[in-house]
């Protein structure tokens, strides 16, 4: 650029010489040369405004195109990067037992759904899908797909028989979903710890499932979560103990003529339940609706008596108080108490069983004759605050921590003001209402040598060490008291060759649900410990109004009727539990090879 | 020297291109057969739950005990009881006629398996 001179010689020598102002050139250059200076620039700034307006413009249209093309297309699932990795993950995780089968599981299965306004014949396809689903209302059907609708749910899940069937209707307006509905492929079977699944929200192309009772709710966030890869919940339960254990419940229960009956089997190191079986029960595939109307929620098959029903459990509850006094020193199983009567707490008289007397008894002899006052004065020996911490160390005043749903439900009832009157008859299991999982995991603290131990329902690895509740000593006397019911006391059909069974039973007469008592309706309980002298598992069964006819006479004791099952029971599943008898097995009639 | 050069340098362009254009290409294949074989694994998947839910199905303890009961006659099958145990000393070896061999055996895990693979 030629830069031109603001004062140019020739020009201001011609302006001197025609006598005009020189300056006047001088600023007419400036303002030119400032002119031409704005010019420069304010280009430069719209070259670069255009550079900015044109990324602008480039990010915001990719941004629009981006969006756009989101907002129209179909959503579609990532492909998983490594071929066989994880694979695809479920939409809900399986439960298994504890040696890995399988207790719960998916299936895949169609839902039915109807469009009205795309059907041919909307009065010969109701007729035939009520032909192929009988529970179907025709009238109501009819008067859907006639109607104004434009959509109808027809069946949530159907089988791939019906799903042909319905195909084979032809009609277009009839259409099918996919689904994946909860399978529990052996029926019944711990239908209580299960609970069961429904369905959550609905659309046409997938349905949440989620858990509605039992371990299904408990852990639905875990079953659903993605993150799990897929990975099962294993549970504590032996499916074939389980089963037996339901066997012979339910034979059981029918023998005795009972409306209901509950077993719950406790390892008493680990606490995982391995079985817990309460009729009558349900089959979750088909859970039936809970019950709107009656009194009694327990009368419902939904109702699990294991952990929801607080019963006064009656003379299983001796053994505690037996317990706490060798345990503070106050007795030892020798020590002789006087039995004898009256005995009276204020108004109240403290009788036996029958009106019987039994005199001077050691510790042991009254855990053996089930005497109410001997444990009743042990009791008061104890004291009211005593008892209490010891029983709320043993979790009698809370809901057992096992990890089913309904089990929150289990408040045990105590009394509202702890007197000396409740001292006693509570050292008899009367007026402390507890679920029988409350028994198991009191009774698996004596077995396992005074360790709390709270029952789960989870696979353990290894034993709990839980808070010490009594000492070894204490534990062992009273193990040693047990097993002396079974062998010379109230429990003697429970006696299994080979099992050396230690418990105690309890028959308590059934609360009416205004307050009083039942005459002749019962709660029969059998707590046990197998093998006594060194305990593996506990096993309560307690049977709901049993009544059988025994040698003449109309019976109702549990060692009569809890005890039978529960004998039977330790027979049929300790050899399962892979538990060898401790005698000579009865005549060898040599092995027999039925297959290699 | 100049046309040599230039001759070089446009036939490695040449050849990277044709390079470029074969690797796109069996890129692509590798792809659609890593989803091919995705989509396979997917199916097997479905196909191995149905097959456990089935073999849970067909093992439920009450079809057990139903078919130990049908078959009493021929099997004499009765629950475990105590006096069953015995000692391992106590069983003897199988003779070697007994042992059967199989050599014929079935691959049934894909039988009836959809296929809806091209």
């Amino acid at each position: 650029m030629i830069r031109t001179p603001l004062r140019p010689l020739a020009r201001i020598l011609t302006a001197r010489a025609n006598g005009e102002n020189p300056d006047v050139i001088e600023r007419e250059n400036l303002r030119q040369r400032h002119a031409e200076m704005q010019a420069a620039s304010r280009q430069r700034a719209e070259g670069r405004l255009l550079v900015l307006g044109v990324f602008f413009l480039v990010a915001f249209t990719a941004i629009a195109v981006r969006m756009g093309a989101l907002a129209t297309s179909e959503a579609v699932e990532p492909v998983a990067s490594t071929a066989g990795g994880s694979g695809i993950a479920m939409q809900r995780a399986d439960i298994v037992d504890r040696k890995g089968r399988i207790l719960a599981t998916n299936f895949e299965t169609h839902s039915l759904y109807a469009q009205p306004p795309q059907m041919v014949d909307p009065e010969g396809a109701v007729e035939r899908l009520v032909e192929i689903f009988p529970d179907l209302d025709r009238d109501r059907l009819l008067e859907d797909f006639t109607g104004k609708r434009k959509f109808v749910w027809i069946k949530k899940k159907i089988s791939p028989e019906q799903k042909q069937a319905v195909h084979d209707i032809g009609d277009p307006g009839l259409l099918f979903g996919p689904r994946e509905m909860r399978l529990y492929p052996n029926g019944s079977l711990a239908a209580h710890v299960m609970g069961g699944a429904g369905f959550g929200k609905e659309g046409v192309t997938a349905a949440e499932v989620i858990g509605v009772a039992g371990v299904e709710k408990q852990f639905d966030d875990y079953l659903r979560d993605p993150a799990n890869g897929g990975r099962p919940l294993q549970l504590s339960l032996d499916l074939t103990v389980q089963a037996a254990s339901e066997q012979v419940l339910l034979g059981g229960m029918k023998l005795m003529n009972a409306k209901g009956a509950t077993s719950v089997l406790m390892d008493v190191y680990t606490g995982e339940v391995i079985s817990v079986v309460s009729l009558p029960d349900f089959d979750p595939n088909d859970r039936p609706r809970p019950p709107t109307s009656g009194f009694d929620p327990s009368v419902s098959p939904l109702f699990n008596r294991a952990v929801q029903g607080v019963y006064e459990l009656g003379s299983t509850f001796k053994i505690f108080t037996a317990a706490q006094a060798v345990d503070l020193g106050l007795v030892n199983s020798e020590t002789i108490i006087d039995t004898s009567g009256p005995m009276r707490i204020g108004r109240f008289p403290i009788g036996e069983f029958n009106n019987k007397n039994y005199g001077k008894l050691s510790v042991a002899d009254i855990i053996v004759n089930s005497s109410n006052r001997g444990t009743g004065r042990l009791a008061l020996q104890i004291g009211a605050e005593r008892q209490q911490q010891f029983l709320r160390a043993l979790g009698m005043f809370d809901p057992t921590p096992i990890e089913i749903v309904e089990a929150s439900g289990g408040q045990p009832l105590k009394p509202k003001k702890w007197g000396e009157l409740s001292t006693v008859t509570i050292s008899y299991g009367h007026g402390l209402s507890t679920s029988p999982m409350h028994l198991a995991a009191g009774y698996a603290a004596i077995a396992n040598g005074g360790r709390y131990v709270s029952p789960t329902i989870l696979r353990q690895t290894g034993p709990q060490l839980g808070d010490r509740v009594m000492s070894e000593d204490a534990a062992a006397q009273a193990r040693a008291m047990l097993r002396k019911v079974v062998t010379s006391g109230t429990a003697s059909f429970g006696e299994v060759p080979g099992y050396q069974v230690g418990g105690k039973t309890g028959t308590a007469d059934k609360p009416k649900p205004r307050g009083g008592y039942y005459e002749s309706k019962v709660i029969a309980t059998f707590a046990a410990m197998f093998p006594a002298h060194d305990p593996k598992y506990v096993l309560i069964v307690t049977l709901d109004e049993p009544s059988v006819i025994a040698h003449g006479e109309e019976r109702r004791t549990a060692g009569w009727t809890a005890v039978p099952v529960a004998g039977e029971m330790i027979g049929r599943i300790a050899p399962l539990l892979g538990l060898r008898p401790q005698v000579e097995p009865d005549q060898i009639t040599g092995i027999t090879l039925t297959s290699n | 020297m100049k046309t040599l050069l230039y001759i070089v340098t446009s036939l490695a362009v040449l050849g990277l291109a044709f390079w470029a254009y074969r690797e796109n290409y069996t890129t692509q294949q590798v792809l659609k057969e890593t989803r091919s074989l995705q989509r396979q694994i997917g199916a097997q998947q479905a196909r191995l739950s149905v097959l456990r839910a089935e073999w849970a199905y067909l093992n439920r303890p009450q079809r057990l005990r139903e078919l130990a009961e049908l078959n009493f006659d021929r099997l004499s099958l009765l629950p475990l009881r105590p006096e069953q145990f015995g000692r391992v000393d106590e069983v003897a070896y199988p003779r070697d006629e007994d042992v059967i061999e199989f050599s014929n055996g079935v691959e049934v895990s894909s039988l009836n398996a959809r296929r809806d693979q091209p």
